[in-house]
């Protein structure tokens, strides 16, 4: 049972972060955790979540929307069904990240923070993705791919569209 | 704490210890650049001007963060901190547009200030300035994002010192902004929105124009005026704002209201009616001219001679043939002490009558007589900032008393000040009470017994939130306090606020308030605007301080009776002066149909409607005299704005004395001593009055030499009215000082006796009785609240400590 009534989150979800306002001496320490989760679970982080949240660790809905705004990784805007994420940071830089970010963005026709018109794929610029030693890398969704060229990710692409997942600990954000 | 002596720039300076280094430099004539630190609010050390150089401390440290420290070696000026300095300007400045030229703050800006000191104008910065749009927050905030420099002032104010946290920062880097509590998404008309007091205490924080005014904007610059301290015609409290002035062709239109130079009463704090409430000096509809009603019923302009010779003729008339019983006078909460005072003594010495009353918004008189004969036992405003130990009785200061909420909030802050609160309403200052009573409605009289020692009046008191023994514990909890200031609301009256005093004064250490709602409500009581009592609360009869008024010692008719006075054909005459009693009371205006009626006003009241004479009155910001706030500091009110076509209420009052063929000098005690004549011509005091018309000048006064001189009328005040032994030199500087009713104890009156007339105002933050109607900005204010529906954003709970 969700300690608050009429929850928009899963009943998972809502048990979790009943559970997670208690863990910490302060209840609005649950901020950040809170966030990450209702963005996997939503797609991303909208009104609703941020009043419900807010209303969960009794900070207003300002503060909320105060730390949400400083990280990158939190959206409030849906993404596409497969963020892919294009590390440009030195490693992958070196190793051509750009061509690769240059690339998608050809290829799925959208910039960066862009979702195509089919909501399948949206498109981030992101630092270092911890993938260093295989670079250049991307992470779509949870998933790593590394190692990359530009026909590489033309097959991973398809794959993506066709619905098979390349990576078997593959998991949708949504 | 013990002081510590430490070294700024080879000069020996002592502090106590734990001051701030910015503040012990401050104290001892050093500045340091500050941007982000304000006194009173959390240190934030995120703007890194205050920079200098402490020996034994590895690289420059933040001046605003950093405690003096025995044997402390600090130098505040070097070319590494200027240098230091320069760049954090450099840096600040990469976003700013340097739109000095226009924008509001030019000429009082801290980053102008020191932008030039450091010579950090050119920049080394090429990438594109981050631009954003200026925003309209609300009717009065307006936020231009370029020149803000993230310095925190206005996100603290708002949230420690305000208890709104309408604002927030947002984003990351030199992509930071600060963001108001309405997003545009959640927006009506998407654009982003402030949800909060409208105080403009943000405003006032911002060293840069970042944040400006809705009055203000645009509109001139701070060289352009004339800059005059005066006191808010608002609420009881009586915040010194400062009105900036600027000439126009028909008299000096006020366009600016701030707290300059944070001098007054309410140190650093004034509210939204302080602030931009001035407006209703320069409304279009005021009345400019005399108007007199015409044998076909209508309102015709006259000239100042006709219209006074009117009054003055029909006024003598009706006393000598009616009497002056017969006739009426209504004062005012919003004129001076000496205007007040000045009215009941024209009533009562020559209308000859004690009918004369006011909206009373307060029971001073219960108050006065149930302290009678004791000292000290009455608090002043600044003791809101300081006491240990606060109790709140009824009353909403947050509405009522912005300026006492926000000293009360700032004791709790800094102080750790313990708070009491007992209110049948949840009101929002709870949020800083150590403990809140919860009473029933309509069981004030009941806490009064039950604080006094009933206990079996705590079932009264009692309701389904609260049992009864929360109350015990709350009692318990303040009786053991050592000392408490006590403020009590407008719903402590009568018999009632009299059991409270009397039992409050016989602890220790106990001081108590009156809230009031209007900047001389309480000055209107003291001046015996009361058909009862002489100025200072003394009785009628039996009296020998106002012997030389030879007044009627039977009691006159009181506000209420009156109109009913005037309904059966019995009341002459009525003359009101700054007082819409037709509305507040909800008169009928047919009552009045018989009776001549003067009112002396600025706008077309539903008053001045049914007058026969109307008389276009200066308000508060277009006169000189002195007001007493809700807790009896008297502080002096300084003329800023002009109207050509009106005249002071003192003035006219003279006037209509003068055609009644008063004696003037009895009425006016001007010119006494001196004459006109300016001093001996030959002698070793040659010239002393000379001399004293030199130096009243140069403080704005004229010498005491025409019966327009409110000041001659104060003389009298201080002689006459017990308790106002004032200090002349400190009223003329501007500073507030506490009096105390000195009600002599054996006088009788029967507080139980006295008809409750008590009318609290009712207003709301934006709301200022009959003349916050006239108020363009007040008015926007309202449409603004009513824009949204009550999203209690701004009613969050936070911890007490
Ligand atoms: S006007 Fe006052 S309440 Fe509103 S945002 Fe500014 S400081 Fe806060
Ligand atoms: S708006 Fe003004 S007070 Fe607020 S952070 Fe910016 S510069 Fe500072
Ligand atoms: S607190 Fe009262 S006196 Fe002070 S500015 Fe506001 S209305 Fe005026
Ligand atoms: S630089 Fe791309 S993964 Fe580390
Ligand atoms: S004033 Fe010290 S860092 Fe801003």
């Amino acid at each position: 049972m969700s300690e608050i009534a009429n929850t928009i989150f899963s009943p998972e979800t809502a048990a979790r972060f009943d559970h997670l306002v208690t863990i910490y001496p302060l209840k609005r320490s649950a901020l950040v955790p809170m966030l990450l989760y209702a963005q996997d679970e939503i797609g991303y982080i909208s009104d609703a979540v941020i009043a419900e949240i807010a209303q969960r660790i009794d900070l207003l809905e300002l503060d909320v929307r105060n730390v949400l705004s400083y990280y990158s990784m939190l959206r409030t805007k849906p993404a596409g069904k497969y963020n892919v994420q294009v590390c440009t940071n030195i490693s992958c830089m070196l190793r051509g990240g750009y061509e690769i970010l240059d690339h998608c963005k050809h290829k799925l026709g959208i910039g960066h923070k862009g979702t195509t018109p089919d909501g399948v794929f949206s498109l981030e610029e992101v630092e270092c993705i911890g993938a260093c030693c295989w670079a250049p890398a991307i992470q779509i969704n949870y998933d790593f791919h590394d190692d990359l060229t530009t026909e590489k990710v033309d097959v991973l692409f398809q794959m993506y569209r066709d619905g098979l997942s390349p990576n078997t600990t593959g998991k949708d954000v949504k | 704490m013990a002081d510590v002596t430490l070294t700024v720039d080879g000069k020996k300076i002592t502090a106590p210890a734990g001051t701030l280094l910015l503040e012990a430099c401050k104290s001892a004539g050093i500045e340091i650049p500050a941007f982000c630190y304000y006194p009173g609010l959390s240190l934030q050390a995120a703007c890194r001007m205050c920079v200098v150089r402490i020996e034994k401390m590895p690289k420059l440290q933040t001046a605003c963060t950093t405690p003096v420290t025995e044997g402390m070696v600090v130098t505040s000026e070097s070319p590494e901190i200027a240098q230091a300095r320069k760049a954090t300007l450099q840096l600040l400045l990469g976003n700013h547009p340097l739109d000095c030229p226009v924008c509001d703050a030019g000429g009082e800006c801290e980053l102008q200030d020191m932008t030039f000191k450091y010579g950090a104008a050119d920049s080394f910065y090429a990438e594109p300035k981050n631009h954003r749009e200026e925003q309209k927050w609300s009717p009065v905030v307006y936020f231009d994002r370029p020149r803000c420099i993230l310095c925190y002032r206005c996100v603290r104010m708002c949230g420690e010192g305000m208890d709104v946290f309408a604002l927030g920062i947002q984003n990351r880097g030199s992509s930071s902004v600060i963001a108001p509590n309405v997003p545009a998404q959640m927006s009506p008309d998407d654009l982003a929105h402030v949800d909060c007091e409208q105080c403009g205490m943000c405003i006032d924080a911002c060293p840069v124009g970042a944040l400006t005014s809705g009055t203000y904007r645009y509109k001139t610059r701070p060289w352009e005026m004339n800059h005059v301290s005066t006191i808010c015609t608002h609420c009881g409290d009586g915040c010194k704002t400062t009105l900036g002035v600027r000439s126009t062709t028909d008299g000096s239109e006020i366009v600016r209201g701030d707290n300059r130079d944070k001098s007054g009463i309410n140190v650093d704090f004034l509210c939204n009616k302080g602030r931009y409430a001035f407006d209703f000096a320069n409304n279009e509809d005021r009345i400019t001219q005399p108007l007199v009603r015409q044998p076909n019923g209508e309102m015709e302009p006259v000239s100042w001679e006709v219209a006074l010779d009117h009054v003055g003729k029909r006024f003598r008339e009706l006393r000598d043939t009616r009497g002056g019983k017969s006739i009426g006078v209504i004062g005012s909460n919003r004129t001076t002490n000496e205007e007040a005072y000045l009215l009941q003594k024209f009533a009562r010495t020559v209308l000859g009558t004690n009918n004369i009353d006011h909206h009373r918004t307060a029971d001073y008189v219960a108050f006065a007589r149930a302290l009678a004969g004791t000292t000290d036992r009455t608090a002043s405003l600044n003791d809101t900032l300081t006491a240990p130990a606060i109790m709140i009785l009824g009353g909403d200061p947050t509405i009522q008393a912005p300026a006492t909420a926000w000293n009360i909030r700032t004791n709790v802050r800094n102080n750790r000040a313990r708070l009491y609160i007992a209110n049948s309403a949840e009101i929002k200052l709870r949020r800083q009470a150590k403990a809140f009573a919860h009473i029933a409605p309509f069981s004030y009289g009941a806490l009064a017994s039950f604080l006094a020692g009933d206990d079996s009046a705590v079932d009264a008191l009692t309701h389904s939130g609260a049992d009864a023994s929360s109350f015990h514990d709350f009692r318990k909890a303040i009786r053991a306090e050592e000392s408490l200031l006590v403020l009590l609301g407008s719903e402590f009256r009568g018999a009632d606020l009299q059991r409270l005093l009397a039992f409050g004064k016989t602890l220790p250490n106990r001081k108590f308030a009156l809230i009031s709602d209007y900047v001389n409500s309480r000055g209107a009581a003291d001046m015996g605007l009361l058909p009862d009592l002489l100025p200072g609360y003394t009785p009628l009869a039996g009296n020998t301080t106002f012997a030389e008024y030879n007044t009627p010692t039977a009691p006159g008719l009181d506000l209420l009776e009156m109109f009913e006075a005037a309904g059966s054909g019995e009341l002459s005459a009525l003359y009101v002066v700054g007082s819409n009693p037709i509305s507040r009371y909800g008169v009928d205006p047919a009552s009045l149909k018989d009776t001549f009626v003067v009112v002396q006003d600025m706008f077309l009241t539903e008053t001045a409607a049914l007058a026969d004479v109307i008389l276009p009155a200066a308000n508060l910001y277009e006169k000189s005299g002195s007001v007493t706030n809700s807790y009896g500091d008297l502080q002096l009110v300084n003329k800023a704005g002009d109207r050509a076509g009106v005249r002071t209420d003192f003035e006219l009052i003279v006037r209509i004395a003068d055609k009644m063929d008063a004696n003037m000098k009895a009425l006016v005690p001007f010119g006494k001593g001196t004459r006109a004549d300016m001093g001996q011509s030959r002698g070793a005091q040659s010239g002393e009055a000379d001399r004293h018309a030199v130096w009243l000048s140069a403080n704005n006064m004229e010498p005491k030499l025409s019966p327009f001189d409110p000041f001659a009328i104060l003389d009298e005040i201080q002689r006459l009215v017990p308790g106002y032994n004032l200090l002349r030199l400190q009223l003329l500087s501007g500073n507030a000082q506490h009096l105390q009713p000195a009600v002599n104890a054996n006088d009788l009156v029967q507080i139980g006796n006295r008809r409750d007339l008590v009318l609290p105002a009712n207003d709301t933050l934006f709301t200022s009785g009959t003349l916050g109607r006239y108020s363009a900005m007040l008015s926007d204010l309202q449409h603004n609240e009513s824009l949204r529906p009550p999203t209690g954003l701004t009613q969050i709970q936070t911890a007490a400590d």
